[in-house]
């Protein structure tokens, strides 16, 4: 009687704990399609974004490397060419007549040529570039401060985010809504890395890497550093802008805040 | 011989946030291997040297047929339905790292991977925390885990009796043996604290806030890597000691974490 039950039991166990590990693996793929679940999930990049926003000074730098740590192979990521026609047309003569685009909350609109971009005050990094995939390629960037940029265009007062509209398909659909574009806040906007290269280790940016121009923001992950940008817009919010979420890869359910 | 004795030996604290560390470090093993598999190779250092990887899963061609291959230090081992490519012929195979049943979400979804994470891993912080100040507040950590240089010093005839599935009982049994303190103890302040510090280093966010992350790691590639091998250290410890649950006394083991009540047993007579 009591090996028959310890026999049940055992048998209980075996099959509750089969039933409980299918529940647990599927149970989480449920709850990943859970909007209240995706809610909760997604206050931990509040958590994250306020403490790194506490640590982070506007002093506090990325660690810059020297000639001796570039990346022999740094590998172009996401986009590596725009079939755009407009930017295949400024492809082709070397960008001579392309012109970057600022407007937005700004009082004095800009049109800038890559000759204007130059003459303009520059800033050399080597820096490291993490992907959100996991991997590091070291690379060194020259281009103008985007501070320098938003100070010559004069912000307005209610300017908070600055959007970056890019030239690349990256959702391969062929629509003007679903090309790349990104957002960053003021505290990132105005630090000192925070650049617009048109040059990637000492050579005119490459299409691969984003020509004619390459936003490059340190502190946080690659995806947020927009190639082929062709439009920048100061905005007081971002729920009106495509996905609503500030970015490409924001509308597909990356956070924001990319500094993790 | 002596009564059969029922001592309390779980402070409410140590069976909460034990259970909590349980489901936390499952969750943050599995959303861990999603994000892994975005891009299932490691590295040392600060960069990704694409062309010389430490560990690396992939599939490679083998005249028809598709293979899964790991390679670690250059060296490829055949790991087909495994890493680098899971599944089998009936229902096919497809191309990732860890299969499906590792990883949280089941499907590749390194940004659902990556919320999983990071929520959890605030929760391993907080958990991990009122642990570690509850057991320096209250004396567990001196009391009840540091060991004695007398234990150090038979630490031999523990791991003898360990060996034999020979378990302590009576007075003995109502403490924690040596190498119980030692395993315990390096995974509570050394494993979990390193994946938690290996974690921020890899955040270019607390990278610029605290640069001697990358030192004391040797770079952020380093730091991912160090984190992969101190998760696998956990998985191992997680896998004894459930070996060891099982066979010093399933049921009474379980009730103690969860009741905080264990029975010990009568001390043997000496012949």
């Amino acid at each position: 009687m009591s090996g028959e039950r310890r026999l049940d039991r055992r048998g209980f166990l075996a099959r509750g704990l089969a039933a409980a590990s299918t529940a647990l693996l599927g149970g989480c793929d449920d709850l990943s399609d859970q909007p209240w679940v995706r809610r909760v999930l997604d206050s931990a990049e509040t958590v994250t974004r306020v403490t790194q926003r506490a640590l982070l000074t506007p002093e506090a730098l990325a660690r810059e490397y020297s000639e001796a740590d570039l990346s022999r192979e740094f590998k172009a990521n996401g986009s590596t060419n725009s079939e755009d026609p407009d930017y295949v047309t400024h492809a082709k003569n070397g960008f001579a007549d392309w012109r970057l685009v600022v407007g937005g909350l700004v009082d004095e609109p800009l049109e800038l040529s890559l000759a204007e971009l130059r003459a303009m005050p520059s800033r050399t990094q080597i820096t490291r570039h993490d992907c959100v995939e996991g991997w590091s390629c070291i690379g060194k960037w020259k281009g103008v401060p985007l501070s320098a940029l938003l100070e010559k265009a004069k912000l307005k007062q209610d300017a908070r985010y600055i959007v970056f509209y890019c030239a690349d398909d990256l959702g391969q659909t062929g629509t003007e809504a679903d090309k790349y574009y990104e957002s960053i806040g003021l505290a990132d906007a105005f630090h000192a890395q925070t650049i617009l290269a048109y040059e990637m280790n000492d050579q005119t940016l490459p299409i691969p890497h984003g020509a004619p121009l390459r936003l490059r923001v340190e502190r946080q992950l690659g995806y947020k550093m927009a190639k082929y940008v062709m439009r920048i817009e100061a905005v007081d919010g971002l729920a009106s802008i495509r996905g609503g979420r500030g970015g490409f890869w924001e509308d597909l359910g990356y956070e924001w805040y990319a500094g993790i | 011989m002596s009564e059969r004795e029922v001592i309390y030996r779980h402070s409410a604290t140590v069976r909460a946030t034990h259970w909590i560390n349980a489901l936390v470090l499952l969750v943050l093993l599995m959303s861990g291997l999603q994000i892994f598999n975005a891009h299932p190779a490691l590295y040392l250092g600060s960069k990704s040297d694409f062309n010389d990887p430490i560990l690396a899963m992939g599939t490679v061609q083998d005249g028809e047929s598709v293979k899964g291959v790991t390679t670690i230090f250059g060296f490829a081992f055949n790991t087909t339905g495994a890493f680098g490519l899971s599944g089998d012929a009936d229902s096919g195979y497809q191309d990732r790292g860890f299969p499906w049943w590792a990883t949280l979400p089941g499907h590749r979804d390194l940004a659902m991977g990556r919320r999983w994470h990071f929520f959890f891993a605030w929760l391993f912080l907080f958990n991990g925390l009122a642990y570690l100040l509850w057991s320096l507040g209250s004396g567990h950590l001196r009391r009840d885990l540091a060991p004695s240089g007398k234990e150090l010093k038979h630490i031999g005839a523990s791991i003898w009796e360990h060996v034999r599935l020979k378990f302590p009982k009576g007075e003995e049994a109502k403490r924690y043996n040596v190498l119980q303190k030692l395993a315990y103890l390096s995974v509570a302040l050394i494993l979990l604290p390193l994946m938690l510090l290996t974690g921020l280093a890899m955040s270019p966010g607390m990278d610029a806030a605290f640069p001697f992350l990358l030192d004391i790691f040797g770079g952020r590639q380093s730091a991912r890597t160090i984190h992969f091998i101190a998760a696998s250290g956990i998985v191992i410890f997680v896998v004894v000691h459930l070996v060891m649950v099982l066979i010093s006394g399933v049921w009474n083991n379980l009730r103690s974490m969860i009741t905080g009540r264990y029975v010990i047993a009568p001390a043997e007579d000496k012949p």
